[in-house]
């Protein structure tokens, strides 16, 4: 407890910080434009006199108040209203190139990184190769030829043109390794490069040693391991090469957030259609988007509709309706209809720049369990070379003859053998897949502790509104009375009710509009009929309302208003008390002073939430409802979706005080609220859940964020969770198993009981292939499949 | 014999002395920044002094090409960023209270520390 929430402190104010400027950012680009900032990326500048010619340039745009350019990180910032195509003119005009730097980046850095990688692992290949094709026959000549010895003049001379032979291998092979150890010596500090160059480099100078002078060392010792120098080498890069492109595919869902980004926009510039490169869009630029089209940036509908497949963010397969007025986020695909959208957020501040960000960051926190891990690789090296010098020593003193041999082959064994790299992988490979994989299900996870905790989480607690439910009241049943038809009955009670913001009068006036009674607001106007007069209009506080409609004398609301106005509602009170049963808020409707109908409005439950929240109970969770609505609503609500454990009125301050009673039980408590009024329980509680929809939602507020409306993101997160920390589990398991066992085995642990010591080839192999395990094991967790729903 | 037991132990005092009670010279973060070069497995400079109650920015540029190297993390300041090739990458640095502050690659094997004072 105390740990997660001294954590939640300390990530609060890095938190903020990003948010707050996030705000900054885009509240002064809708304020004024002309103030905005941005930063250009310059190729070709070289000299410090470029600066001054490009500055220049710059300044001379219309517009452009100052440019500063940075020569070390070759960009050029810019203040003014200028667009940033003008800017690119400028200084193409100049002699140079230039691009804005913005999110678009993000691909460019993604495929420099893949070419980079590219690059790196045909070396590692080559090199393995070479070195391989060294050491390979020297062993095959071992193990079939006979002993690698050196007793007379001529074995001299041909172990020492292959001790060169292996130099070169050094040299041209291993490079990498005796460099890095050097520079890390020189620095204090020790890595895996020093366990690899300690321990080839052992096992060439004795051979050396006994290549020049045989007689230094007993006759029984004078045994060469070239092939063990070669043969590590060239293990190792292949491990190295391997691991490379195991983890290539750990960043698999990165790269497809990364890949949903379009190239270009088609933007509307002085009355033409024009296709512009994606960093060139431009703040309240007018965006076209075709069918089959992906939208760009963020934006707003000005015009047109269509269906949008928002699955890719969300998770949620069905598409979603857009019309004008609607928010589009850049990265999902526009179905149907053509569409045009004035672009909002640009460039790094669209929802789903913030999310790759997001997820990149998570991917590369760590939860807790990784700690110790962490403490034991940062003295692990150094350790190691104290047990080899120790198993040496060991070896001297108390090993059967030749001493030191045994002592050079039990020293190399423990140095080659030992790899803090599968410790130092065995957390962040599993968070970097799990974290990926969450992403691609439309769950945001914020960090690794997140990871981890939900894990653990054994009661759920869940906001009501908005969260079980829709959050909009809709009508859900017309019980007519007498000789009235409901298309009357919905006309007459929508127009009552036009006038009125109330959220249930909203729902009947959107009822009535749904079903064709009423014309839709923006064509009431033009209307031929135009809309039917209201006069009279009276509102009864706490009761409902009456006015009158076509001369005719309308009323509308509970119970007690009938009473009060001597309606007669007979049998219709038991109808009303069962649908309130049900969660339904019934209302009375009157026309000229006899019932015409019972009208019931309801929040519905979302489709899935049953099923939801019956998953969740499924995986032994306790589920708690809450919620500021009244007892009998909230009891309704509780039965139909199955929650035994409910607290009504609860004040949104009072949230907080719950989620902690349910810690004093003992309970590992998540909380899952809309993000906005429930903030401070979402705080406290050990994981916050935030439903969003991806486009509003404050990605930064919650611990977790559920990108689309439905509950099932909750057992998706704590599956993805638990199925991460296993893997977590395995791999630091194993990790902890190769070091603690290979270690000991490698000194000669066996060699008194059984006479068994491990080849120093064998040791390369297995250390090559231990961090290789790891990573495979964590790329196995992109198999997750969160259960079908 | 009581000679190589001997060396051998010195060697074992050397190693703990060399790695771990040694402190490597601490560099100072300029006005203009710093820049650290990430190559050959090390940070370099690996220690850096900072002053306390102030924003601050050091500079990256890697060398290396492990993949490890790409990844740097100052877990204290919850900073987790990663570290394009042959580029110089700028981080910025809160204010922070004087202390220490740890920075490592991915998997710890490149490590270095903050001095906030």
């Amino acid at each position: 407890m105390n740990s997660k929430n001294s954590n939640k402190t300390s990530c609060c104010s890095g938190k903020t910080k990003t948010t707050s400027e996030d705000i900054t950012q885009i509240g002064q680009s809708n304020i004024d434009h002309a103030s905005t900032q941005q930063e250009l990326i310059i190729e070709g500048a070289s000299c410090a006199s470029c600066v001054s010619k490009i500055e220049k340039s710059l300044k001379q745009v219309a517009g452009v108040t100052s440019a500063e350019m940075n020569l070390a990180q070759r960009t050029v910032s810019v203040t003014g209203s200028a667009k940033s195509d003008k800017l690119i003119v400028a200084i193409e005009k100049a002699g140079y190139h230039a691009k804005v730097s913005t999110a678009a980046s993000e691909d460019d850095a993604q495929s420099e990184k893949e070419a980079a990688d590219k690059i790196y692992y045909k070396r590692l290949i080559r090199d393995m190769g070479i070195a391989l094709s060294v050491g390979i026959p020297l062993m095959v000549y071992g193990l079939v030829v006979g002993e690698m010895t050196v007793s007379t003049t001529t074995e001299q001379l041909v172990w020492l043109l292959i001790g060169m032979l292996t130099l070169g291998v050094m040299v041209f092979s291993g490079k990498h390794f005796y460099v890095g150890a050097w520079q890390s010596f020189k620095n204090h500090s020790a890595n895996m490069d020093t366990l690899i160059a300690l321990g080839t480099g052992t096992a060439w100078l004795y051979s050396m040693v006994v290549v020049f002078v045989p007689e230094a060392v007993p006759e029984m010792a004078r045994h060469v391991y070239f092939e063990a120098t070669a043969m590590i080498i060239g293990l190792i890069n292949l491990g190295l090469a391997l691991e490379l492109k195991a983890r290539g595919r750990t960043s698999e869902a990165i790269k497809r957030l990364i890949g949903l980004q379009p190239k270009t926009a088609r933007v509307i510039r002085d009355g033409i259609e024009v296709d512009i490169p994606i960093d060139q869009v431009m703040l309240n630029d007018v965006v076209r988007v075709r069918p089959g089209e992906k939208i760009s940036v963020d934006g707003k509908v000005i015009e047109g509709h269509s269906a949008i497949d928002e699955s890719m963010l969300t998770g949620e397969p069905m598409p979603v309706e857009k019309t004008v007025g609607t928010e589009v986020v850049a990265g999902t695909i526009n179905k149907t209809g053509s569409i045009l959208f004035e672009a909002t957020r640009v460039g790094k501040d669209t929802a789903l720049a913030q999310i790759i960000n997001m997820v990149k960051r998570a991917q590369n926190s760590k939860p807790s369990i990784g700690r110790l891990a962490d403490v034991i690789s940062a003295y692990f090296v150094p350790v190691i070379m104290i047990i080899a010098v120790a198993s040496a020593l060991i070896w001297l003193n108390f090993g059967p003859e030749p001493v030191i041999a045994y002592a050079i082959i039990s020293a190399t064994t423990v140095l080659i053998i030992a790899c803090p790299c599968a410790l130092g992988l065995a957390t962040p490979m599993s968070v970097m897949v799990g974290v990926g994989k969450a992403a691609e299900a439309g769950v945001l996870i914020r960090n690794g502790e997140a990871l981890q905790t939900a894990s653990k989480i054994s009661a759920m607690i869940l906001d009501k509104t908005g969260t079980i439910t829709l959050g909009a009241p809709k009508v859900t049943d017309v019980i007519l009375a007498g000789e009235f038809d409901q298309a009357t009955v919905l006309k007459l009670a929508a127009t009552l009710e036009s006038g009125s913001e109330h959220p249930l009068a909203m729902a009947i006036v959107e009822s009535a509009q749904e079903q064709g009674f009423l014309p839709e607001k923006e064509k009431q106007q033009e209307s031929e009929n135009g809309i039917d007069k209201v006069s009279n209009f009276k509102a009864i506080a706490g009761h409902g309302v009456q006015a009158e409609v076509n001369g005719k004398a309308l009323l509308f609301g509970n119970e007690k208003l009938m009473h009060e106005q001597g309606v007669e509602i007979g049998d219709f009170v038991a109808k009303a008390q069962a649908l309130a049963a049900e969660a339904k808020t019934p209302m009375y409707f009157v026309i000229d002073n006899k019932l015409a109908a019972i009208i019931a409005v309801a929040d519905p439950i979302k489709e899935d939430s049953i099923a939801a929240i019956k998953r969740l109970q499924n995986n032994g969770i306790r589920v708690v409802m809450l919620t500021g609505d009244n007892r009998d609503t909230a009891k309704a609500v509780a039965k139909k979706v199955g929650i035994t454990e409910f607290f009504a009125e609860v004040l949104p301050e009072q949230k907080s005080e719950k989620v902690q009673e349910l810690q004093m039980q003992g309970e590992i408590v998540g909380m899952t609220g809309d993000g906005i009024n429930d903030a401070p329980a979402l705080a406290i509680a050990n994981v916050g859940f935030a439903i969003g929809t991806g486009t509003d939602v404050a990605i930064e507020s919650a611990d977790i964020t559920l990108m689309r409306g439905s509950l099932h993101g909750l057992a998706d997160a704590i599956a993805v969770s638990k199925a991460t920390l296993r893997n977590i589990k395995q791999n630091l398991f194993g990790a902890f198993i190769y070091n603690v066992a290979g270690v000991p085995f490698a000194a000669g642990i066996l060699y008194p009981f059984f006479g068994l010591l491990l080849s120093p080839v064998i040791a390369g192999a297995a250390m090559a292939f231990s961090s290789l395990t790891v990573v495979t094991n964590a790329n196995r967790l992109r198999f997750f499949k969160a259960e079908q729903h | 014999m009581m000679i190589i037991n001997l060396a051998g132990l010195l060697l074992i005092a050397l190693i703990v002395w060399w790695f771990w009670l040694y402190k490597s010279e601490e560099a100072e973060v300029a006005e203009d920044g710093l820049v650290i070069t990430v190559e050959n497995g090390t940070y370099s400079p690996a220690r850096i002094t900072v002053a306390a109650d102030s924003p601050t920015e050091i500079t990256f540029l890697r060398k290396d090409q492990s993949p490890c190297s790409e990844t740097l993390l100052i877990p204290d300041l919850q900073i987790s960023d990663s570290l394009p090739q042959n580029k110089l990458k700028t981080i910025s640095l809160p204010a922070m209270k004087a202390g220490t502050y740890d920075f490592h690659c991915q998997m710890q094997m490149y490590r270095g520390q903050i001095t906030v004072q």
